[in-house]
């Protein structure tokens, strides 16, 4: 997925439903969540793309379990050599062994899906909830400015932010090109967090005990807390998923135009930007990487995909 | 309705600033100095900074700059680039492009798209239904530089189909394939949508009372249950239009399209920060006014929908 | 531009032994195509988009010049092949001191407007391009001549000239060059594109030209449409010795060298004078292309500055490591196929006075030395290399530093910079953090240029902040010896100092590999990449 902010139009699709569940099902003896842990755990692919994910998390929690090379292991004499059993997605055009590469590059790849999507889950709720809370000129203001954002394209808007970024220091620290990369993803993509806070706390806010608690005279605090909160965050959840896997394809992508993530870094996408220039000839150079994305962000989606449904009970 | 729209677009202004003048600052007043390698291994000379500084009223402060650039663009003067090509010239050039490309991937996945979605939510459940929920799945996970990288592999290499490349007149024929891989996230989207919209309508009471009235099955799906479950998907097809010009980037540089991503990815490579702020400008709009244009369309489509 | 002063009388009677540059004239072909030659042919070449304006005097990257070079002509010109300079519009340049040059024109010539090529076209041009306010690119190559500085008297300060006076008319077809001071290799720059003459109707309305320029060279204008090509045709009128044999010329822009070599292959493109990284790649443009590659030499050398202002750098077992430490053989086999052999002098070869192996020892492959040196030197923490990564620039450093990393047993990182521009400016700032690469192409093939610009102390191009006082003071003995064999031994000596105290290592040569179509019967590539447009003849 080259744009994450396309992960917007997948979780949308349920997107107002699930906020409605609680109202709707006080008759059930069982928790929603209940339900749909229950639910989920009867769903194949729910089982699947956990079980990809805990080893996608594994391998880059513990590179090291899975490969006794080390990132940096190059033999320029076995250079483009096909996959064997030496190296099992062969070498490449330096002679580094594509992979330990591919193992080693998990966790800068991982890292970016998961502080990008946390940053953008953060501020987007924080900014969506406060909109959709107050209402009327915050909102307005809030939603506009988050238009800022939305309107420029993902590609164009990263490519942007990330060469004006890249340019003054000669060695930036593996932190800061990490960071770079989160938070131009972040700055692009939460205002479509922002939104579906927005309209999950618009329906919430209607609901009758949250009249009920205001009536009462509950602190702004607390009716946030308590009361919207829980009910709003079943929507932000699955985006949170998919914008997860999304994230992770949108490295790749910067790192394929040679703007992302970059030596010393490796990552997924610091491959395939590597491989770009030879995979027609070393077509194993590309394959696996972008395999290895593709598996993930798959894993990702399912993931939220079968959330989604789980927790719309109309999708039963 | 009137005022509505008036309201809109009235709203369009600030967010129109605002997205314009983050580029143009992002552009022209981070990386320091723009002129570091424009003149080769050497530095350049300094009558030529000198003369580039004013050129592009690089001594004002940002804010005046930027409404000086604002004031030309909206007497329709574009500036020209450091080789002194008029960018109005260029982008008219290129738009077309672009704008054909985007279209050609629209109408391939609204086909593709929308026919999935039929079929499936008609069939029900089964295995052409868990098929096609899969395969989107795996379409959404795809990044395109992989998809269009596959395809040029596939198509023009091994197969030789296709040219690896697009000409410069990039001819309807020439683009179907980089349209298809540019489409091809959204042809899940669409398939999704428009079964899900669908298997809603189904159970909805118009189309009981068409069904109940006796009318054919055609009808029913044709006129009925059809019409209702395209707004949706007409309402994302044109979002996705607008999306799509400003997302070309990679397809475009994949396929080596001449089309506005190619301009501006070379205007970002050579800094040159009067092509860009140009064409992200006119991006912005284009996708500002299309989603001005979903949503009044909403209000043509839908009867239920009013605004005012 | 470059300070040297390199005497010859050869030299002073009438043009030079320097050469250089781009279009040239020159003999024939090469190349084994068959068929007869169409003296209309159209030529279709590589090219990317001009970065400035379409002013000779605001021209100097490859795009823009690969057009004006066929477009203009210079005073003098260099055949590509021997380099020796022959006179093209002048009928002679005289000088008795270096300082104060006579130049008289050839009658006859004539711009592509019809009017006359006089020497006012020349100082007008010459004027238009050294005054500050008009900023072109190559305001320093009038450096030089005296009174450049009252035109471009520097920042924030406002000229009191707007003529040269070192420049003077004297009569339509002769004028007079003054220097501010005496400069013999300012005839190696006169062949430049910068001093090239500009017809009265630019000065009537510059904007216009630069939409449609009018010039004396052997093509002329015929259109151009930005980022898709520039079309010339051939000027029947022309005057020079070289012209060319064929009719149109294209330059077509290309935003990939990927498609463009796509195209070459096709046979939808006649010239590439550069191969992209994907054809390189396992030697594949060797079967792809047979006899269709082009060879040529670039005067230049690929190095790597080890800068003395980074702490821990400045010292000599730590470079002969480094520089043992880098398998140069394997490097050029493997991860440039061939398209680079190894380097183990600081000059090119095929510049007089060049001599292979003056690196010697420390240029050839050995760990287990490399490894005695580094564990001598006693430095600590990474090493790095940093380049721009783009243009195939970045995998055979990432090479280099896996050598490295494999000899020495140290961590080595390559650092990347988007483009030049940014690589550049972090150099010129002395902002490096490790290694640079250090790459050279030669202004003008002699080996003054290669020792200059780069070991002088405070030279432009000194990226590794080298300053030793034996090396200064021989280079100045060197500039100002009138004899060139003299010259040249004592710059030979230059070099042998800067092998003592590696500040650059040099690791390689680029051959420069291009590529025709098979409807070129010949083609040529010169010494600074460029087609030589002369040698070129299309089949029938």
């Amino acid at each position: 997925m080259t744009d994450p902010n396309a992960a917007t139009e997948f979780s949308q699709v349920g997107e107002s439903s699930p906020a409605q569940n609680p109202a709707d099902g006080p008759h059930k003896p069982r928790s929603l969540w209940g339900d749909a842990w229950r639910e989920l755990r009867r769903r194949p692919l729910f089982i699947l793309s956990a079980v990809i994910i805990v080893l996608v998390v594994v391998i880059a929690l513990a590179p090291d379990l899975f490969s006794s090379r080390d990132a940096g292991f190059s033999d320029l004499n076995r250079a483009n050599e096909s996959p064997s059993a030496d190296a099992w997605f062969g070498y490449d055009n330096q002679g580094y062994d594509v992979y330990a590469r591919t193992i080693h590059g998990t966790r800068a790849s991982l890292l970016v899906g998961v502080f990008a999507t946390l940053l953008t889950v953060l501020i987007g709720s924080l900014i969506g909830i406060v909109a959709g809370y107050y209402g009327r000129w915050v909102d307005s203001l809030l939603s506009r400015f988050g238009d800022i954002f939305a309107g420029l394209p993902f590609v164009l808007g990263a490519i942007v932010i990330l060469t004006t970024f890249n340019a003054p220091d000669s060695n930036p620290s593996e932190f800061r090109i990490i960071a770079q990369v989160v938070g131009s993803i972040a700055v692009l993509t939460w205002p479509v967090a922002m939104r579906i806070m927005r309209s999950a706390t618009l329906v919430a806010k209607q609901l009758d005990y949250v009249k009920a608690a205001r009536g009462l005279g509950a602190s702004t605090a607390r009716i946030v807390f308590r009361h919207l909160l829980p009910n709003t965050v079943a929507p932000v959840l699955v985006y949170a998923t998919i914008a997860l896997g999304a994230a992770i394809g949108a490295e790749a992508t910067l790192a394929y135009l040679g703007i992302g993530i970059r030596s010393p870094v490796v990552s997924w996408g610091v491959e395939i930007s590597d491989a770009r220039d030879y995979f027609q000839n070393v077509p194993h150079m590309l394959l696996f990487p972008a395999g290895f994305v593709t598996v993930t962000v798959l894993a990702f989606v399912m993931l939220g995909d079968a959330v989604r449904q789980a927790l719309d009970p109309k999708a039963r | 309705m009137g005022r509505y729209v008036l309201r809109r677009l009235l709203q369009l202004i600030p967010v129109f600033i605002g997205s314009t003048f983050l580029i143009y600052a992002l552009v022209w007043a981070l990386p320091g100095d723009p002129f570091a390698g424009k003149c080769g291994q050497r530095a350049c000379p300094q009558a030529y900074v000198d003369m580039m500084t004013a050129k592009y009223n690089l001594d004002d402060s940002l804010i005046v700059q930027y409404f000086k650039y604002l004031g030309n663009l909206l007497s329709g003067d574009f500036g020209e680039t450091f080789s002194g090509n008029a960018i109005g010239e260029m982008i008219a050039d290129a738009a077309p492009i672009t704008v054909r490309l985007a279209v050609i991937a629209v109408v391939i996945e609204a086909i593709i798209g929308i026919g999935a979605g039929i079929l499936t939510a008609l069939r029900g459940k089964g295995f052409l239904d868990n098929l096609v929920l899969l395969s989107t799945l795996f379409l959404i996970s795809l990044p395109v530089f992989v998809t269009g990288i596959v395809a040029q592999l596939l198509l023009a290499g091994e197969w030789g189909i296709i040219n690896p490349s697009v000409s410069a007149d990039a001819t309807v024929g020439e683009l179907m394939v980089p349209g298809f891989v540019l489409g091809s996230l959204s042809m899940a989207y669409i398939a999704r949508l428009s079964r899900a919209s669908i298997s809603e309508n189904r159970r909805a009471d118009f189309v009981r009372t068409a069904i109940a009235k006796g009318q054919p099955n055609r009808r029913v799906v044709g006129v009925h249950l059809l019409r209702a479950s395209v707004i949706p998907v007409i309402t994302f097809l044109g979002t996705d239009l607008g999306a799509l010009m400003g997302g070309a980037i990679v397809t475009e540089g994949v396929f080596n399209i001449n089309g506005l991503g190619g301009l501006v990815f070379r205007g970002i490579q050579q800094k040159d920060g009067a092509t860009v702020t140009g064409i992200v400008v006119l991006l912005v709009i284009v996708y500002l006014l299309m989603s001005l244009v979903v949503d009044l369309m909403y209000a043509v489509l839908d009867p239920r929908i009013r605004y005012d | 531009m470059r300070r040297s002063r390199w005497v010859s009388a050869a030299v002073m009677v009438t043009s030079a032994a320097l050469l250089l540059t781009a279009c040239g004239g020159g003999t024939g072909g090469s190349g084994a195509a068959t068929g007869a030659v169409d003296p209309d042919g159209k030529v279709s070449v590589y090219g990317t988009e001009p970065q400035n304006t379409l002013i000779p005097s605001n021209t100097n990257e490859l795009g823009g010049s690969k057009a004006m070079q066929a477009m203009f002509s210079s005073l003098i010109e260099y055949r590509s092949d021997t380099g020796a300079p022959f006179n093209l519009v002048a009928e002679s340049i005289t000088t008795s001191d270096a300082k104060v040059y006579d130049v008289k024109l050839k009658q006859g010539w004539k711009f592509h407007d019809g009017t006359e090529v006089k020497a006012k076209n020349f100082v007008d041009a010459w004027n238009y391009g050294a005054y500050a306010p008009n900023g072109q690119q190559n305001i320093d190559f009038f450096g030089q001549i005296e009174g450049a500085d009252a035109l471009n008297p520097g920042e924030g300060k406002q000229p009191t000239a707007d003529k040269l006076s070192g420049l003077k008319i004297q009569g339509d077809y002769e004028f007079q060059v003054t220097l501010s001071a005496p400069f013999s290799v300012f005839l190696a720059k006169i062949g430049y594109l910068a001093f090239a003459p500009l017809p009265d109707v630019f000065f009537a309305d510059p904007k216009a030209f630069t939409e449609h320029p009018i010039g004396n060279g052997p093509m002329k204008f015929v259109s151009r449409t930005p980022n898709v090509d520039i079309k010339m045709t051939r000027y029947d009128e022309y005057q020079g010795e070289d012209k060319y044999k064929f009719k149109d010329l294209e330059v077509r822009i290309y935003t990939s060298q990927e498609t463009a070599y796509q195209d070459l292959l096709s046979n939808r493109l006649d010239f590439i004078e550069t191969l992209p990284p994907s054809a390189t790649a396992g030697g594949k443009y060797k079967t792809e292309l047979g006899d269709r590659i082009v060879e040529g030499h670039l005067l230049g050398i690929s190095a790597i500055s080890v800068p003395y202002y980074v702490p821990g750098y400045d010292n000599l077992d730590l470079r002969k490591a480094i520089s043992l430490a880098i398998n140069r053989d394997q490097i050029t086999k493997t991860v440039m196929n061939d398209t680079y052999v190894p380097a183990s002098s600081w000059v090119s070869a095929g510049i007089e006075g060049y001599r292979p192996g003056v690196c010697g020892e420390f240029c050839t492959y050995d760990p287990v030395k490399a490894k005695d040196y580094f564990t001598k030197s006693g430095f600590t923490g990474k090493l790095t290399i940093a380049s721009n990564a783009d243009g195939g620039r970045k995998e055979p450093l990432v090479a280099a530093c896996n050598s490295i990393k494999n000899a020495l047993g140290v961590e080595c990182d390559f650092l990347p910079s988007t483009n030049l521009g940014q690589f550049r400016s972090i150099v010129v700032a002395k902002k490096l953090t490790g290694m640079g690469r250090a790459d050279w192409a030669a202004d003008y093939p002699s080996i003054e240029n290669f020792l200059n610009p780069i070991y002088k102390t405070e030279a432009s191009s000194n990226d590794s902040g080298y300053s030793n006082p034996a090396v200064d003071e021989l280079l100045k003995t060197a500039d100002s010896t009138a004899d060139k064999a003299a010259a040249v031994k004592l710059y030979q000596q230059v070099e042998d100092l800067v092998a003592k105290d590696l500040p650059q290592i040099p690791v390689w040569d680029e051959k420069g590999v291009g590529a025709k179509s098979n409807r070129l019967k010949s083609a040529k590539l010169d010494f600074g990449r460029y087609a030589d447009y002369s040698s070129i003849e299309v089949i029938k």
